[in-house]
């Protein structure tokens, strides 16, 4: 490994001029690359390449983006292989340039001025770079094929399904339409479409976002494509969908011998569905490797502290997460050398002066101080327990909060039906449940942003539901919220001071804006922001510095109960880490009660004592976190736990079976007695009767269901 | 799909009830005495009798809402009233003016169609080349061009180049259908200019805009044709807020219609209706206003249904 | 081939791409057209404002003595039937369509804003009666709306200007206006902030005046322009029919109406000159509102 340092120039600077050597040179360390690959992957599991030579190999990929004064490096130089049968991740935040590679390898970037992107590609040893764009077309479709990110806007809603799936087809492989269409409707039933034929009629939006993808994946496949590209596959899903659609694709990745490139932010899913792993960083490859080498003894700082980052749902408690300080870089203005060492503790003088490069085929690092660490997220430090918070008091108590949104012709749509939970004071509840459980509405209805139907939340002998309006706004005080998306929750025409000293001023908590002025400088100290932040607009943050935005907003108001909505699902795994620590320091230092709404699974772990398990309008368990996280009951709970891909599945834990079937029931008509026993492996005629009443299994332990 | 356009059909009662409402109030009840401004207009100086005695034959000297309710009860069974002016009811007067300003609305609308869609997809297909800034400027010159002036630089035109002016008279569809053409292409061209400029720029814009869906994108990865795609996925698309726009922009195509019969002094409702203001025919105002309304109204509708049958999307709303 | 197809480029990156520093310079630079024509609203502006200083003639004294002139070192633009200088009448002429067409806008404008917040803030019934309301409106094509009223009304001076007129022109922007700025509020309610304002306990009229109203401001000043050219057509096809300004004021669309076609037929400079300042300024108004809508709104990629 150090001798390949040696052979990286010492000073790569990016420009054009010089990618012809470049390319030379990376082409000799392929050639390593590809045999040492092989080695790895023949021990590495039973999948191994059909074919030596890989179908797809891509060779440094620039990408820039030129405007009249800049030039953005997208995409700086990265190399890969992809075998038949194998799936290779290309993992990294957002902006890291993993989306846009997969744009240039596919050729689909516009190629006029203002996008460049040079280098090689090869399918089957054939480098389609050079080729004139109507050949490339002929080749899109039906020997690489892609899947997006949005299947809700990739789709033509004009169109049927069927024929989106069918056109492919009759364009490279000379089909009749009568073949076209039986092959569509096997396409169907392979991608897990019950009732093909007839679902090929329907139109895009006619199917559920999960369905919207299983078709996608049918088109990809129409043409018996060699290579697939998938673009964030399931980052628009839902957990327990995700978990199915990423089983299919690894089924037909294994039966058929295609190669699929994997494009996504999420580890876990590397772990559980891929075989090697490409860490990208700035447009960089920084670490490569099976799965098992990246994820169990990375070795690259980046890397590390990525995967320190990272939540887990096997961690028993609360310690810090080990975050990653700062911002990923402006691709207008890199650093030179290593592009992590700005963030980097381990940085020294080297590091600025080249980026290291990547080697070695089974296992490589761009890095002049690799850390060594066997699994870094088994070194717990600190420990504190929390579980204990269970005997103090209660917050917040809900009982029978219910909610139903009336759409007009009759229909209603029972959001929360009967929901009951307590806040314990000082500690946090978190509700996590799927899109469309009702779990935005509960912070809703708390916050009297809409009325609820009935119920009741007593918080401090204050009814939250039934306030006046003069109470309300006393109770606005001491109850604060912060938002999901942090793009939408300041107000952008206003400055950060603005925005933090409007409430303290027309609530009197400041008498003059000078004190506001103090006060303000303080909030942001509060939440790590420096106080020159004040004087700039929203758009002049990034996501992470406008949630601690919204979150020193909520604290202006010396609240002692703040509801977090979503508050990290927008942000990137780094950025993430950095502000659920704020949110756990905060916790202790000012005693709040958090009532935390997610969807994460590992970040509910992370941040609560206490958690509900929704689905449907209605709460299928509670518990303490190790109660539910340890020993679930609920076969819903027990579910979304196997569908969460967890960095400790590498290898293991794939194929093992689809956790959950089917999708959620449409809200307007759910199912009678137990809501979920349309997908419940349990369910038996009489879930269908009987809404099941919580069964308690210790004081905090409650599961509503019949068959537990 | 039938059920949707009964539905649709149904809403648009209310609506235009809502307008016979407001222009009954609107014609009644403003400041102004309508018999008086009638009789000056046949000239002489009107006594008060007389004006009285005129206004009990016209039956204005009941109450208003009597009125309101005549009025209405009339629309139901499409009877506007009698005009004040000629004593024939004004269904008929408006029966006579109407078929040559729908020839032209209709010619108008044709030839910005047959225009617009074809220039405007061309224009954001290749947006920013020179073809696209043809387009554009023809495009600029249809909206800034007020219509009856430029209708009047085109009838000059004919006239000092080729010494020909419109014929006149009244020419019918069946039996002399050239004639009417001749009659009736400059106006259709003065007014369907603008109209047609209108929506190629949004057919332009939108076909830009579609052109960056993820759902275009995937059609790329799928490696049609660009043919293919421009025609199976981005016009379709791109049709439907144009056709929106069709329907919106139409009361301006309406209103150009009232100026241009002026310039070209085709006898259609727009003629009638400046005649009836000048002698304050109230019952011809108001026959005229509702006749327009429901054009619009009934041009929007098929809007609507065209785009539905477009729009897979909406036949379950 | 050229590839038509731009494709989408993540626009995190593109957001990158760092902004020009001088707002005028990347306004002229980006929106040619859009410069263009502010310098000609600028430069009309001016010219009808200073009228009494630029114009050679009288724009109402008749000369029969010089009665249809043809364009001259001495009647610029030639003359009409009485004699009247039409470079002195254009320009005065232009003072009562700017005058109307900016006072119009202004007012259907800011009342149709005011109504369409209002309308989405507080939803509920009063949404429902304005949205119907403004539905009825919408639903008479826009110059009868106008003819309608300026008919019934008559006239009613003041200032030098005929308010009736004015309202008539306004009255059918309103529903237009409403339902943009409506759109656009009811959007912004799904905006958390707005949310966060009222969780953060501030009044109605706090959240409607200081969080809501200045993020419509841009959308208001788009339609603001747009709707300048469209009641200036407005009131120069009204004219034009006799019911909108009267002789002897000088407005464009009056120097067209009459016989002015016939006498054209002779003499073109009469409708000619008229006619192009209508279409200049209506230009100019549209292409500025156009810049305006492209440079607030960064997803209409219409010149892009």
């Amino acid at each position: 490994m150090q001798a390949l340092w040696t052979t990286a120039e010492t000073a790569t600077r990016d420009s054009i001029a010089k990618f012809p050597a470049e390319s030379r040179k990376s082409a000799r360390v392929s050639d390593v690359m590809v045999s040492a690959a092989k080695a790895v992957l023949a021990d590495d599991s039973g999948t191994a390449p059909a074919a030596v030579a890989p179908l797809l190999s891509v060779r440094d990929l620039h990408v820039q983006f030129v405007s009249q004064d800049a030039l953005l490096n997208a995409v700086r130089g990265i190399s890969y292989d992809v075998h038949a049968g194998e799936v290779v991740a290309l993992v990294g935040e957002s902006g890291c340039g993993k989306s846009v590679s997969s744009l240039a390898v596919m050729r689909l970037l516009p190629g006029d001025g203002a996008t460049r992107f040079t280098g090689a590609a090869e399918l089957n040893g054939k480098d389609y770079f050079a080729l004139p764009e109507e050949a490339m077309r002929r080749l899109r479709g039906r020997d690489i094929a892609m899947i997006f990110q949005e299947p809700m806007t990739s789709l033509n809603p004009l169109l049927t399904i069927g024929r989106q799936i069918i056109e492919p087809m009759l364009e490279h492989l000379d089909m009749t339409m009568k073949d076209a269409e039986r092959r569509a409707v096997e396409l169907l039933t392979k991608v897990g479409v019950t009732d093909p034929e007839r679902r090929m009629h329907q139109y895009p939006h006619e199917f559920s976002g999960g369905m919207r993808q299983r078709a996608m994946i049918a088109i990809a496949l129409a043409c018996n494509p060699k290579v697939i590209i998938a673009d964030e596959p399931t980052t628009a899903l839902d957990v327990t969908i995700q978990a199915q659609i990423l089983e299919l694709l690894r089924g037909l990745v294994d039966e058929l011998g295609v190669g699929l490139v994997l494009i996504t932010h999420n580890l876990g899913l590397v772990a559980r569905y891929a075989d090697r792993v490409h860490v990208m960083y700035a447009g960089r490859i920084v670490e490569s490797g099976s799965s098992a080498q990246v994820l169990e003894q990375p070795r690259h700082r980046y890397t590390i502290g990525l995967l320190g980052a990272v939540p887990h749902l096997d961690q028993p408690r609360q310690e810090r997460l080990k975050n990653i300080p700062g911002q990923p870089p402006s691709l207008r203005c890199l650093p030179s050398g290593c592009a992590f060492r700005l963030r980097c503790e381990a940085a020294t003088k080297v590091c600025a002066a080249s980026p290291g490069r990547a080697g070695d085929g089974g296992h490589s690092f761009a890095c002049f101080h690799p850390g060594d660490l066997r699994r870094p997220i088994d070194n717990p430090t600190g420990t504190e327990t929390r579980g204990g918070k269970a005997d103090t008091g209660i917050a917040l108590r809900v009982r029978g909060l219910s909610k139903d949104f009336h759409l007009g012709k009759g229909a209603t749509v029972r959001a929360l039906q009967a929901i009951d939970f307590d806040v314990p004071e000082g500690g946090t509840l978190g509700l996590v449940g799927e899109s469309g459980c009702g779990k935005t509405t509960v912070a809703r209805t708390l916050l009297r942003l809409e009325e609820a139907t009935a119920g009741s939340a007593d918080y401090l002998g204050h009814d939250m539901l039934s306030a006046t309006k003069a109470e309300v706004t006393q109770l606005r005080q001491q109850v604060q919220v912060v938002y999901q998306d942090p793009h939408t929750s300041l107000n952008p025409r206003h400055r950060i001071g603005h925005a933090l000293a409007e409430p303290l001023l027309v609530h009197g908590l400041c008498k003059s804006k000078a004190e506001a002025a103090g006060r303000v400088e303080e909030l942001l100290g509060l939440v790590g922001l420096p106080a020159d932040m004040a004087t700039r607009y929203p758009h002049q943050m990034s996501g992470g510095q406008r949630q601690r935005v919204g979150i020193a907003r909520a604290l202006g108001m010396n609240p002692k109960f703040i509801i977090l909505d979503e508050p990290v699902s927008a942000l990137d795994v780094s950025i993430q880490a950095q502000v659920m620590n704020l949110l756990a320091d905060l916790q202790s230092q000012l005693g709040l009660s958090y009532l935390l709404i997610a969807h994460d699974l590992a970040v509910i772990r992370h941040i609560s004592d206490r958690v509900a398990v929704m689905y449907l309008g209605r709460i299928v368990e509670t518990g303490t976190a190790s109660e539910l996280f340890e020993a679930p009951r609920h076969p819903y709970t027990q579910a979304l736990l196997a569908s969460v891909p967890a960095l400790a599945d590498v290898g293991r834990a794939r194929r093992q079976g689809i956790a959950v079937k089917g999708e959620l029931p449409s809200p307007l008509d759910p199912p009678s007695g137990c809501v979920f026993r349309t997908r419940c492996p349990l369910a038996s005629a009489e879930c269908a009767r009987v809404v099941p009443a919580p069964v308690a299994f210790s004081e905090t332990h409650h599961v509503a269901c019949i068959k537990v | 799909m039938i059920r949707y356009v009964i539905s649709r059909l149904l809403l648009s009662i209310p609506t235009l009830l809502g307008v016979a409402t407001l222009i009954f109030f609107m014609l009644n009840v403003l400041p102004g005495d309508a018999v008086e401004t009638m009789l000056r207009a046949e000239g002489g100086n009107p006594t008060p009798e007389l004006v009285a005695s005129e206004r009990a034959r016209l039956g204005l000297d009941r109450p208003i809402l009597v009125q309101y309710g005549d009025f209405l009860s009339g629309l139901a069974t499409f009877d506007l009233g009698t005009s004040s002016w000629t004593g024939k009811p004004v269904v008929e007067e408006i029966a006579l003016r109407l078929p040559v300003t729908l020839q032209v609305a209709v010619l108008a609308m044709l030839l910005a169609l047959a225009i617009a869609i074809p220039l405007g997809t061309i224009a954001g297909v290749y947006h920013e080349t020179w073809i696209d800034y043809a387009i554009r400027s023809f495009a600029i010159g249809g909206i800034a061009l007020p219509s009856f002036w430029f209708g009047m630089l085109i009838a000059l035109v004919m006239l000092w180049y080729f010494n020909w002016l419109p014929p006149l008279g009244s020419p019918s569809l069946f039996d002399d259908p050239l004639r009417l053409l001749q009659q009736l292409a400059l106006p259709a061209i003065a007014i369907g200019y603008r109209y047609a400029a209108i929506l190629i720029r949004m057919m332009r814009s939108s076909v830009i805009e579609v052109m960056h869906e993820d759902f275009v994108r995937t059609a790329r990865a799928k490696g049609l044709r660009a043919g293919h795609i421009i025609r199976r996925h981005v016009i379709p698309n791109s049709l439907l807020p144009t056709i929106t726009m069709i329907g919106l922009e139409f009361a301006l195509l309406i209103g150009s219609l009232v100026v241009i019969e002026q310039v070209f002094s085709l006898n259609g409702i727009g003629r009638l209706f400046l005649d009836a203001v000048s002698r304050s025919d109230l019952a011809i105002i108001q026959g005229i206003v509702m006749v327009l309304t429901v054009i619009f109204v009934v041009v929007n509708l098929l809007v609507d249904f065209a785009y539905a049958a477009i729009d897979p999307r909406i036949k379950l709303a | 081939m050229r590839n038509v197809f731009s494709a989408p480029v993540s626009t995190e990156l593109l957001s990158e791409l760092p902004r020009r520093r001088s707002a005028v310079l990347r306004f002229a630079m980006d929106e040619p057209l859009g410069a263009l024509g502010l310098v000609v609203i600028v430069a009309s502006v001016l010219l009808t404002l200073f009228a009494p200083l630029i114009a050679p003639y009288d724009p109402l004294a008749n000369d029969y003595g010089a009665a249809v002139q043809a364009p001259s070192a001495l009647h610029w633009l030639g003359t009409d039937s009485f004699g009247r200088d039409i470079f002195s009448r254009v320009l005065y002429g232009g003072r009562t369509a700017l005058l109307i067409g900016v006072t119009a806008s202004f007012i259907g404008c800011t009342i149709g804003a005011l109504l369409g917040i209002g309308s989405a803030y507080f939803g509920g019934w009063m949404d429902l009666i304005l949205e119907r309301f403004m539905e009825i409106l919408l639903a008479i094509p826009i110059t009868v709306l106008a003819l309608v009223l300026v008919s019934t009304l008559g006239r009613d001076m003041m200032l030098g200007i005929d308010v009736n007129l004015v309202f008539a022109i306004a009255l059918p922007i309103i529903p237009k206006m409403a339902r943009v700025a409506r759109s656009q509020a009811l959007s912004m309610r799904r905006m958390s902030y707005v949310d966060a304002a009222r969780t953060l306990g501030f009044g109605h009229f706090r959240i409607i005046a200081l969080h809501m109203a200045p993020n419509i401001f841009g959308p208001y000043i788009v339609m603001l322009t747009a709707f300048v050219s469209q009641a200036i057509l407005i009131e120069a096809s009204l004219s034009y029919l006799g019911l909108g300004v009267v002789e002897p004021t000088p407005s464009w669309g009056l120097m067209l109406a009459g016989n002015a076609f016939n006498t054209a037929m002779t003499a073109p400079w009469i409708v000619i000159f008229p006619g192009l300042a209508i279409a200049i300024v209506i230009f100019a108004f549209s292409m500025f509102g156009d810049a305006l809508r492209d440079l607030l709104d960064p997803k209409s990629n219409r010149d892009r």
